[in-house]
């Protein structure tokens, strides 16, 4: 049953003030960026403040067109959407223009549109369609599966484009699957993954086998609880690894540790797993069953980093988890961007009077690197001010998403959330050096058509659902 | 039904958890934190990119043959300009005031804000002219650079050379701006990433008036630039020196590889250049030059240019024949002036007959090489000849043909050895016959090798079947270990015991008696026993081509070579001599028979080739 309300009386104001804060203050930003005695009016389109005028009257009239499309739709052609979607990210692989490096762009005449942004929207409308399916079971098999392949098939596609920043971000839809009750194993699970996976890549494979060997002994402990069964366990690995690497040794045959180190693994875990049968201890084929797959997997990525991946991908990795320095390229930006927002000490330099955000000593200034702009002219109070609004926004966008009476537009609503904490994150976390550079975009802030009009669309899509929350009886 | 709301606080505590660390981490780096403060009367940085020296290049012996000028760049920072006497300005740099109007718009249209450079390679006596009255210019500042200079003029296309980046370059890789240097080929190219070492930064606080004022913080923020490892190539630069001396006025190319490592000892391509040419003001002009001489002094022939090889492949046949167990080293054939079937006939020039199979590379006996072919093709022991056709390729694949051999020479042909689908798309048929294809027997018809692939092969004829793939660095300074696939043995699918009589029929080829019909007694060395193969690769377009493959010594070889004189005739004429040379001069380091030398020299088969084809005309 559906009830008629007027959606305009019952927008939600509080987010759509603080939307128009951040965009205006977004702007002020670009404008002291990019400002110079050569190019004063703020009408000027050849400059970016100039361009990024139009993208937010731009944004205004989508606002205007969300609005005035029924919510039906957005449930109804949440998969047509998300379909679509997928084509253009094929279609921009084959098609695209490349700027820096990534073929993610779309130019038609003037105006370069990156479908990547709009992307989430679909994501986070078809995740919510599935999700919220009456008869979907999120813990399970299948679910899995589906849930994964929503999630994972722009991103796969987006990383196909070179783009691995705006691919990262479809890690945060697991917030929404997170609220919807997916199990904790297997948010365990993603966390053994990320941890081996960058363990592979610091240690030796030497370090990695003892490593969980040892982590798994301690599990083992923590689980039974029993001195003996431990203490045999340890004995019998122990031993046999000493009688392979003494036999090693006084035979001379040079054979590599890692081989020696996983033979007595493997010949001690046989032994055990027969001591175990026969005492009935519990929990070992799963603890097992863990540690084989730990090591197959670190072996994967280490073969996959140096045999598949080319020299080029390997670096990118290597600098976004900080294990080589690039002196002029990432390492230094996020330099000079503490050292821009350090400067800003706590009042800042006043509009416009920044110097260090000026002369491209901060690369990308108007788009990723916005925030240093923000922390030189505004100091310590404008960066306060400007993460209080983040933070404000998105709880009320958490306390929106609860309110709604629809799961569908819950789950969707969470999506925003996740999107957008993912982006405030990651791009300020990054100017602060306290996360690794992964260019995406600060929402409504930075300078760019294609990524405030997406988070415009995003955010007002949800309040549009919102403001019809009260059609839905129930 | 919504049993995970409590759930709803763990995600809103996260977001304010967040939101605090990063207000604390942002009250220390703004509030607590004074080093990155800056003073009111020092308040703008400046970031100067410190420039390393590019590695050395040495030779295998230690003579150096390339290292660096230093050389200075005037850039400009536009937007920090002011007024200067361009009078003064001009005098020292010897400009025009046009060009400095032209230069600073050009500039301005690029950036703002970024420098550009606003004259190149400054000697650097107008340097330290410069340097004394710099204060006069605001908006200018020098930039120290290095050229590349050679000790030799040779072996440039084993080194390459240094070009500027372009856009795409720049665009894809963040380490390069506007500006900067790259190696654009050989291995300046292949080992860029060595050889420039790693860029620096240091940071400056100047004043209103662009006066340094002491570096930032101390130097916290800086970074070293480091040097550029030195690199030390498989090269013997007198070899390659004489290889080239002896190439002059012929188109062709030398390569020579040390059996037992893989290691370059020269790659000759000619006609060559001189690789000062390419370096410093005058580059682009004499880039053109090259780029359109009718010669191709700039192509690679040793790795680009791919000829059938003619007779040296007969060597391949007699292995795989043997392998295929269809043909042994006591197989005769006879031979009547040439091989008859049907109503085919592919021609032999007289000889003693019948022959065995060393005596059969000897002499290089067509006949006895139509037969082996065919008995490989026509193997009962294979289902249809396409199939044995195809244990065939693999055999020949194996000794690195028709592949890159993946080698640290940026610019490698693959060759072709076709497939047994390119016979059926030429015949329009699976069941094309032995006799379709005979041409291969010989080395003739549809197959492509480079120069290097055919040294590569005689090498691994020298070991007795296995290479290591040819490269031209020998050491980095500062890294144990080239990469790996240099150290690997590759084997081929023949097993060692056949490679004795062929190496036989080679050791025969040169050194048989005179009137035994060896043909390639002109490449006899007194007291060193060189095992050789003349080929000739027919040429459609005029006179053919002059190959020669020989390794020495016998036991225990030092070298493996392998010559190409395009319209040079038959093998044994002038690739033989030339190769003999090469191989006398790296193994003794002397020339015992001077005639040879001068026979070489004089030889001139451009110009008269030149003047043959203009008489035709
Ligand atoms: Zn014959």
């Amino acid at each position: 049953m559906q009830r008629k309300v007027n959606i305009w009386n019952n927008i939600d104001w509080t987010t759509v003030f603080i939307y128009l804060l951040l965009v205006f203050l977004g702007w002020i930003n670009i404008y002291a960026a990019v400002y110079n005695d050569d190019h004063q009016s703020i009408f000027d389109f050849s400059q970016r403040y100039g361009k990024q005028l139009i993208w937010i009257f731009a944004a205004f009239i989508l606002i205007f067109i969300v609005f005035t499309i029924d919510i039906n739709f957005y449930t109804f052609f949440a998969y047509v959407i998300y379909g679509g979607m997928i084509l253009i990210l094929l279609a921009v692989l084959v098609l695209g223009t490349k700027v820096h490096g990534a073929t993610s762009w779309f130019e038609i005449g003037n105006i370069r549109i990156q479908p990547s942004e709009f992307a989430k929207i679909a994501t986070a409308l078809a995740l919510a369609r599935y999700v919220s399916s009456f008869n979907v079971q999120i813990n399970t098999v299948k679910s899995y599966v589906r849930i994964a392949g929503i999630i994972f098939l722009p991103a796969i596609l987006i990383l196909m484009q070179n783009d691995t920043g705006s691919a990262l971000v479809y890690f945060a839809f697991a917030i929404v699957l997170f609220r919807e009750g997916l199990s904790g194993s297997i948010f365990f699970l993603g966390l053994l993954v990320i941890i081996l996976f960058i363990l592979a890549l610091v240690f030796e494979k030497l370090t990695i086998i003892i490593l969980s060997v040892f982590v798994a002994l301690a599990i083992f402990w923590i689980i039974n609880r029993k001195g003996k069964q431990f203490a045999i366990a340890l004995l019998v690995y122990l031993l046999s690894t000493a009688l392979f690497l003494g036999l090693n040794y006084f035979l001379g045959l040079k054979i590599s540790k890692v081989y020696i180190f996983l033979v007595s693994l493997g010949v001690s875990s046989i032994i055990y797993v027969v001591f175990a049968i026969k005492h009935k201890i519990k929990h070992v084929f799963v603890l097992l069953l863990f540690l084989y797959g730990s090591i197959v997997f670190t072996f994967s990525v280490d073969y996959v980093f140096h045999n598949i991946l080319e020299k080029h991908q390997q670096k990118r990795i290597n600098t976004l988890l900080g294990l080589e320095s690039d002196p002029l390229g990432i390492g230094y930006n996020v330099n000079q961007s503490k050292i821009a927002i350090g400067s800003g000490g706590f009042a800042g330099k006043g509009f416009l009077g920044g110097t260090q955000t000026k002369f491209d000593f901060v690369p990308e200034q108007s788009t990723d690197f916005i925030f240093c702009t923000i922390g030189e002219e505004w100091g310590f109070l404008g960066t306060f001010f400007v993460i209080s609004l983040f933070v404000a926004l998105l709880l009320r966008l958490v306390l929106i998403a609860e309110r709604q009476r629809s799961s569908f537009s819950r789950m969707y609503g969470y999506g925003v959330v996740s999107v957008l904490f993912f982006h405030v994150m990651i791009n300020i976390g990054m100017t602060i050096g306290l996360m690794p550079v992964i260019g995406i975009p600060l929402p409504f802030f930075s300078y760019g058509g294609s990524s405030l009009w997406a988070f415009t669309i995003l955010l007002f899509i949800l309040l549009r659902l919102d403001a019809s929350r009260l059609e839905l009886l129930r | 039904m919504d049993s995970f709301a409590g759930r709803k606080n763990i995600i809103r505590f996260l977001i304010i958890l967040v939101g605090l660390i990063y207000i604390v981490r942002l009250f220390i780096l703004q509030v607590v934190d004074s080093s990155y403060k800056l003073t009111a009367s020092n308040n703008v940085l400046r970031y100067e990119t410190q420039y390393p020296a590019r590695g050395l290049i040495y030779d295998r012996n230690g003579n150096l043959i390339v290292y660096n000028e230093a050389t200075y760049d005037i850039m400009v920072n536009p937007l920090q300009l002011a007024p200067f006497d361009t009078s003064e300005f001009c005098s020292i740099l010897e400009i025009t005031k046009e060009y400095i109007d032209e230069t600073i718009k050009l500039a301005r249209a690029y950036s703002l804000y970024k420098p550009s450079i606003f004259l190149k390679q400054v000697s650097s006596l107008a340097y330290a002219q410069l340097q004394e009255v710099m204060f006069k210019f605001p908006g200018f500042f020098v930039q120290p650079r290095t050229l590349r200079k050679y000790t030799y003029q040779n072996a440039s296309h084993v080194i390459g050379y240094v070009g500027e980046v372009n856009d795409k370059i720049i665009e894809n890789n963040s380490y390069y701006i506007q500006g900067d240097y790259i190696g654009v080929s050989g291995l300046e190219q292949s080992y860029e990433e060595f050889l420039r070492g790693k860029k620096g930064v240091n940071i400056y606080m100047v004043d209103v008036h662009n006066r340094i004022k002491g570096s930032f913080n101390s130097g916290k923020f800086d970074v070293r630039a480091e040097v550029g490892s030195n690199i030390i190539s498989t090269i013997d630069i007198n070899l390659q020196k004489y290889g080239e001396k002896l190439m002059q006025n012929k188109i062709g190319s030398i390569v020579a590889i040390e059996p037992s490592t893989g290691e370059i000892l020269a790659l000759v391509s000619s006609p060559g250049y001189n690789p000062e040419l390419l370096v410093g003001r005058s580059r682009a002009d004499n880039y053109y030059k090259l780029n359109v001489d009718s010669l191709k002094p700039l192509f690679n022939r040793a790795t680009m240019a791919q000829y059938p090889p003619g007779s040296t492949f007969k060597i391949i046949n007699a292995l795989i024949g043997q392998k295929e167990g269809v043909t042994s080293q006591y197989t005769t054939y006879g031979c009547q002036g040439g091989y008859y079937a049907g109503n085919f006939r592919l021609g032999c020039h007289i000889h003693n007959s019948p022959l065995n199979l060393s005596q059969s590379i000897q002499i290089s006996c067509n006949t006895y090489y139509c037969n082996v072919f065919r008995n490989i093709l026509d193997n009962r022991n294979y289902p249809s000849v396409r199939m044995a056709y195809d244990s065939w390729r693999n055999h020949v694949m194996s000794f690195g043909f028709g592949q890159p051999l993946n080698s640290d020479i940026t610019s490698e042909l693959k060759g072709l050895i076709p497939t047994k689908e390119y016979y059926d798309k030429i015949y329009r048929t699976e069941n094309w016959r032995s006799l379709n294809i005979i041409s291969l027997a010989i080395g003739q018809g549809e197959l492509g090798t480079t120069p290097l692939q055919m040294a590569n092969m005689t090498a691994t004829v020298a070991n007795r079947g296995f290479y290591y793939i040819p490269h031209i660095v020998k050491e980095i300074e500062g890294n144990n270990k080239l990469d790996q696939k240099f150290y690997k043995k590759n084997y081929t699918t023949i097993d060692s015991v056949y490679f004795g009589p062929v190496i036989h029929g080679m050791e025969l080829a040169v050194n048989g008696e005179p009137g035994s019909g060896s043909t390639a007694r002109t490449a006899q060395i007194q007291n060193i026993i060189v095992c050789g193969k003349t080929g000739t690769a027919q040429n459609p377009h005029g006179e053919d081509h002059s190959i020669f493959i020989a390794f020495a010594p016998k036991e225990n070889p030092q070298i493996a070579i392998s010559v190409y004189i395009e319209n040079g005739g038959f093998g044994g004429t002038w690739a033989a001599p030339l190769a003999k040379l090469m191989i006398e001069k790296y193994l003794n380091d002397s020339i015992s028979q001077p005639y040879w030398e001068e026979y070489i020299l004089n030889c001139d088969l451009i110009n008269k080739n030149a003047k043959k084809s203009q008489h035709l005309e």
